[in-house]
């Protein structure tokens, strides 16, 4: 009896934690389902339960395709640059001779990463300007004026500004995970293939790949979640904008549920972000638990 | 010059590889280039006045006063940083002390159906601030924390717990424990052991956690831009939006601006770069 009640008592260690993770993390997810099948006036507080109806408008509004594709976008450029490009770079900087080399590199790729995607957003926000901005400038000097436009002003160009500019910032973060998984490779199996004969491009292709591929699985996974997330840089940027052109699912949600009011469809365009990203998590879970024994 | 150490370290000179190393030293410093050069033309903007903005994007600042720095400073940054200075601590050892705790309990105690617990708090990783956000404004306005700083200290503790409770309890794992389990002989009891023998001996990994911590609530923005919308509550971020709104003509103030709120966080990466990369390296398996 003793023993059972100290064994209950032990439950205080965690009672904090899962109260605050119930009450701020789980119930608004349950609670954004309920909200999604009302319809809610902020102003009388009157709520007024409309079934699916919120779900019947998602099908058949045609912004919420453009911000899926958007988000789409996001994760193919993403895990082109920020997995695969990440890992060539760290194979890159890890092979060099110095390690005094290799640690200012890391580090210097690595500082975007560090600053809020605020102040990055709100700096190619400048950088893409036609009248002050480093961009245009850089053009027309390299003697390519006939590109210069305002890249966030042009329907076709905004998005993949945005998306350019999260490169910018994010690569260095994977390139640094990368570089971490390879320092892990034993070095002796590098010096044997050498001897064997195998070139730089062998060696990378037979023993660095494979060897972090479990690295490369989970960064291909962690970036698509991130790329259903997105909402920070293109709030800031052009904040959807023009022409609706560069919404996003987490931006299209905000101006739905906070500008227009609307928290019913708000919360319905949450429950697809909601499900799309259970989905690549349960990934993840899976990814992880298939690689360590003992999570 | 690295090119050539190379020519005078391999033994038969083969021009391809000269050429090849050559090209991915000079493809390392154009990247590095594009990385930092952007940085540093938001510093140098800052003391630009707009005449010289709107000029060669490329020149140096004409005068080197930091008047734009104190203009920013004196108009709204100082209150920004001081609530982000606020809202960082106070969620940072919230975070930390919870996730420690709750780390313990899963390691060192007998705490019944620990699986099911790690589920609920691991769960946790899964689920985004995004899709919280509506019933999150309606509950906290019920709460009638709406713009405060309670807000957003609690909502960051709330969210990086799992990750936070995921990296120590890795970290416990691998402790011995064989010291708890002679000060348990002595007759000590498990909050001694905690606050005497297992907090300390995870101070690595604590610091690392604080400062993934620091990096995550210094930047937020979703969190701050919806809970706050008095000035005397704005974090950094959400404050830099308000100056460009109210200054939006006043570049280099922005600049400035802009480069005040990076210039901190820069700063402990760098310091403290060796913590930085530990919590990075175990927190990738989240």
């Amino acid at each position: 009896m003793q023993a059972r009640f100290g064994s209950l008592l032990s439950f205080r260690w965690a009672a904090i934690a899962l109260v605050l993770i119930g009450w701020f993390v789980y119930y608004p997810i349950v609670d954004n389902f309920i909200v999604s099948t009302t319809d809610q006036d902020i102003y009388t507080g009157e709520v007024t339960n409309v079934g699916l109806a919120n779900y019947d408008r998602l099908l058949h509004d045609p912004i919420v395709l453009v911000a899926l594709w958007n988000n789409c976008l996001y994760a193919i450029i993403s895990v082109v640059f920020q997995v695969f490009g990440a890992f060539l770079l760290a194979a890159l900087i890890e092979d060099l001779r110095s390690e005094r080399w290799r640690r200012l590199w890391r580090a210097v790729y690595f500082v975007p990463s560090a600053i809020s995607i605020t102040v990055t957003g709100l700096l190619f926000y400048f950088i893409y300007q036609p009248q002050i901005g480093l961009l245009d400038a850089v053009l027309s000097r390299l003697g390519m004026g006939q590109l210069v436009q305002p890249w966030l002003g042009n329907e076709h160009t905004a998005i993949y500004a945005i998306i350019a500019m999260s490169q910018w910032q994010g690569f260095g973060y994977s390139t640094l995970l990368f570089a971490i998984a390879i320092q892990k490779i034993p070095r002796d199996l590098y010096d044997a293939a050498t001897i064997d004969g195998a070139g730089a491009l062998r060696r990378l292709w037979s023993i660095t790949f494979p060897l972090t591929r479990e690295m490369t699985g989970l960064m291909i996974i962690v970036t698509i979640t991130g790329a259903f997330q997105v909402f920070n840089e293109v709030m800031v940027m052009t904040a959807g904008g023009p022409n609706n052109s560069s919404q996003v699912l987490g931006t299209w949600l905000y101006q739905k549920a906070f500008i227009e009011d609307n928290f019913g469809y708000g919360a319905a365009i949450a429950a697809v972000i909601f499900v799309l990203t259970m989905l690549t998590g349960a990934a993840q879970l899976w990814y992880t638990k298939r690689r360590r024994v003992q999570l | 010059m690295s090119a050539t150490v190379a020519v005078g370290r391999a033994r038969d000179v083969n021009v391809w590889a000269v050429i090849a190393r050559t090209f991915l030293y000079s493809f390392l410093v154009c990247l590095g280039v594009v990385v930092i050069y952007p940085l540093i033309w938001m510093a140098l903007n800052g003391f630009k006045d707009n005449a010289q903005i709107f000029g060669d994007p490329f020149a140096l600042p004409a005068h080197w006063s930091w008047d734009n720095y104190i203009q920013a400073w004196n108009q709204g940054v100082r209150g920004y940083v001081t609530v982000s200075i606020l809202v960082t601590v106070a969620s940072a050892i919230c975070t930390v002390l919870i996730s420690a705790w709750t780390a313990f309990g899963l390691t060192r105690t007998k705490m019944p159906a620990k699986p099911l617990v790690i589920a609920i708090v691991l769960g946790g990783l899964m689920l985004s601030p995004t899709v919280a956000i509506i019933p999150l404004v309606k509950m906290l306005q019920a709460l009638g924390l709406y713009n405060t700083y309670w807000a957003l200290i609690i909502l960051y503790t709330a969210f990086r717990v799992p990750f936070t409770t995921f990296l120590i309890r890795a970290y416990m794992l691998d402790l011995p424990s064989d010291l708890d389990e002679a000060a348990t002989m002595d007759g000590a009891s498990e909050g001694q052991i905690f606050w005497r023998i297992t907090l300390p001996l995870c101070r690595p990994i604590i610091i690392s956690c604080v400062i993934l911590h620091v990096l995550f609530a210094w930047n937020e923005y979703l969190f701050a831009m919806i809970f706050t919308s008095g000035s005397d509550v704005q974090t950094l971020p959400v404050g830099l939006t308000s100056i460009m709104a109210t200054h939006g003509t006043n570049y280099s103030v922005v600049f400035a601006a802009m480069t005040i709120s990076a210039l901190p966080i820069v700063i402990v990466f760098f310091a403290a770069q060796r913590y930085f990369i530990r919590g990075l390296s175990e927190g990738i398996g989240k």
